[in-house]
């Protein structure tokens, strides 16, 4: 079974702050992490390849450094581990994203499915999986609790639906994006760590991924942030005095005049 | 302090840490409530290959030393020295078979031990036998194709959770200590069964049972090294692990000092936080100094063992009794600092103080580990007239 999970590092905050000039994150002193849901759908993938055999090859689009979170998942069980990056690839929506990941999972070639975690923690979209399912023309089975069988060409997997749970099979390969509570991600080993050190990351670049550079990064993105911001809260209390009934009536009074009743 | 580890060393330190805080920390009150065996934070030590620390590399472990053993201790007794004990007492169960054991038995048994899928446990101690080792009354039979097992071993870590238990027993009782030898019995061998099942005051997590051995035939082949070896084996097996106790011994006091420091700078009487206070602020850095000193005692007996030194029981002794006298004061001084909280089960430093007690008593207890370095101080005195 080849597995090739997807993965983004992220702010280790949910506290972000944003450049007020160019609207994307100020990565400056915070550490980066894999994104949580990621570590549910590697931990996954170093699940069925224990069970199954075969092997896990970790892909992140990213800038440089997003290296260290790829060499964490090799400590955490990937074989392998590949990172895209290419200045070309910077300010990527998510459309972009999956398209770029799209060419380097083609790139790989052979796998039997791909897994990713539901949604990231600094983007929040959720899109990245599905998108990526529709580009390479894969089964979809998003927000996934359970993969119950995975077997030669074949898998039934357990998910969550706004009505309950759900059933699917689906023929390999497939896609599937992963809810947290399909496991508990394991603490890397003394041995993964080690091989983590000395593993070579390849680095693909938009060249090497043979992609249009007008579909990928700021050029490929269907989207823009036009801005982004804090909501400021705008609420102005007004404790009203006086015993209980003078109370009820001040309040009265006050939202007849605001015509909220 | 700045103890020059290697990059393994730190990698190892720094991954118990992360286990001992993101896995233990969360359970470790309910563990010693309920005197349950950390069986999920065992696995999570064996899937981060902490088992494979102290077995060589061509028995599929990571071929650490004393130190490196003792890094992976003391971070685990920093959160919780039930569990700690539960790890390091498969490190002591297997040390004999590591040392004496031929390549077959080593080939049959570290590879599973270093996986973390089979602990072990080490069985000495008799109700007659405690400081006095020599006094054990467990018999060996020599008979056609094996040994025949006869006697019970008391207060024995891991039992009943350990699948492999390194016992001492006479081969021949005429001979007193000379005639002990060192087997190797697997649970479910027929006539070895768990008696009671100890309550304790600390480390409660672990498991601490009798082993009851009647008429327990064993194969020739599980006895380690030559019959008659088994007491002087086991006199080089505690010298060895002596430096985890007393890493045991600093973890639980460097838990403890931080408790401490947490609470003294939170909790404000008379208008100011404790730490302010000169009084308590004296009782903070003498139980630093002391953490500290135990501290480079351990890891240097550590490193003498890890550079081949044939004797150091004289410094494997001190770091054992200095460590755990040092265990003692400080957690007492935690729960003092921490006052009528520090004696309440919600805060962690009572069970710290009753954790600390059975590092003055385990693997030789400090008088007679006293008595062995002062017989050393005398000699030494005696070859110099």
């Amino acid at each position: 079974m080849n597995i090739i999970v997807c993965l983004k590092q992220v702010p280790a905050t949910t506290e972000v702050k944003i450049d007020p000039q160019t609207n994307t994150l100020i990565r400056q002193g915070i550490k980066n992490i894999i994104n949580p849901g990621d570590t549910h759908a590697l931990e996954e993938g170093v699940r069925i390849k224990e069970r199954c055999g075969g092997k896990v090859t970790v892909i992140s689009m990213g800038p440089p450094q997003a290296e260290e979170a790829l060499r964490e998942a090799i400590s955490l069980g990937a074989d392998e581990a590949i990172l895209l990056s290419d200045r070309a690839f910077a300010g990527a929506d998510t459309l972009a994203t999956a398209f770029t990941l799209a060419a380097a999972i083609r790139k790989i070639g052979q796998y039997d499915l791909v897994l990713c975690g539901r949604q990231t923690i600094d983007g929040d979209t959720g899109q990245v999986g599905p998108e990526l399912a529709e580009m390479l023309g894969l089964a979809l089975v998003a927000y996934a609790l359970r993969i119950e069988e995975i077997a030669e060409g074949r898998m039934r997997v357990r998910r969550i639906i706004d009505e309950g749970l759900e059933v699917i099979e689906a023929p390999l390969p497939a896609l599937v994006t992963v809810e947290k509570e399909i496991n508990q991600p394991r603490l890397p080993s003394l041995r993964g760590i080690s091989r983590s050190k000395s593993a070579t990351i390849p680095a693909w670049t938009a060249g090497e991924l043979g992609v249009d550079q007008s579909m990928v990064g700021l050029a490929g993105s269907a989207t823009s942030v036009a801005r982004l911001f804090t909501p400021q809260r705008t609420c102005q209390a007004e404790i009203f005095q006086g015993d209980l009934e003078s109370q009820v009536e001040c309040l009265v009074a006050k939202l007849k005049e605001s015509g909220l009743v | 302090m700045e103890y020059f580890f290697s990059e393994q060393q730190k990698t190892i330190k720094s991954l118990a840490r992360r286990i001992a805080e993101e896995r233990i920390l969360p359970v470790r009150a309910e563990l010693d409530e309920m005197e349950e065996f950390p069986w999920a934070i065992i696995k999570d030590l064996a899937e981060a290959d902490m088992f494979r620390v102290f077995i060589p590399e061509e028995y599929e472990g990571l071929g650490g030393g004393c130190l490196d053993l003792c890094l992976v201790v003391e971070e685990l007794s920093r959160i919780c020295a039930g569990v700690a004990v539960s790890y390091a007492a498969s490190a002591l169960g297997c040390f004999t078979l590591m040392d004496y054991g031929t390549e077959k038995q080593k080939h049959k048994y570290l590879p599973d031990i270093a996986a973390g899928k089979r602990l072990t446990a080490f069985a000495l101690t008799e109700s007659a036998a405690g400081s006095d080792a020599s006094a054990i009354r467990m018999t060996a039979e020599k008979v056609e194709g094996g040994y025949v097992l006869n006697g019970t071993k008391q207060f024995i870590t891991n039992g009943e959770v350990a699948e492999i238990y390194t016992v001492i027993a006479l081969t021949d009782k005429t001979k007193g200590a000379r005639g002990a030898s060192t087997f190797l019995v697997e649970k479910g061998t027929p006539g070895f069964s768990f008696g009671k099942k100890e309550k304790k005051m600390g480390i409660r997590a672990s498991s601490t049972t009798e082993l009851i051995f009647r008429n327990c035939l064993i194969p020739e082949e599980n006895i380690i090294g030559k019959p008659g070896m088994g007491f002087l084996m086991t006199m080089k097996l505690l010298d060895r692990s002596r430096p985890g106790i007393g890493a045991q011994a600093v973890g639980l006091a460097q838990g403890a000092l931080e408790a401490a420091v947490d609470y003294a700078r939170e909790r404000v009487q008379f208008g100011q936080p404790l730490i302010s206070l000169p009084v308590v602020q004296d009782m903070l850095a003498d139980m630093a100094i002391q953490v500290e000193a135990a501290r480079a005692l351990v890891y240097a007996t550590a490193r003498m063992a890890d550079s081949g030194a044939r004797d150091f029981t004289e410094e494997s002794a001190m770091a054992k009794v200095f460590a755990s006298d040092v265990a003692m004061k400080v957690t007492t001084d935690a729960v003092q600092i921490c006052g009528g909280a520090g004696y309440m089960k919600d805060y962690p430093v009572e069970k710290m103080m009753r954790d600390a007690k059975i590092t003055q008593i385990y693997e030789g207890s400090n008088q007679v580990l006293r008595n062995a370095i002062a017989i050393e101080v005398r000699k030494r005195k005696a070859r110099t007239e």
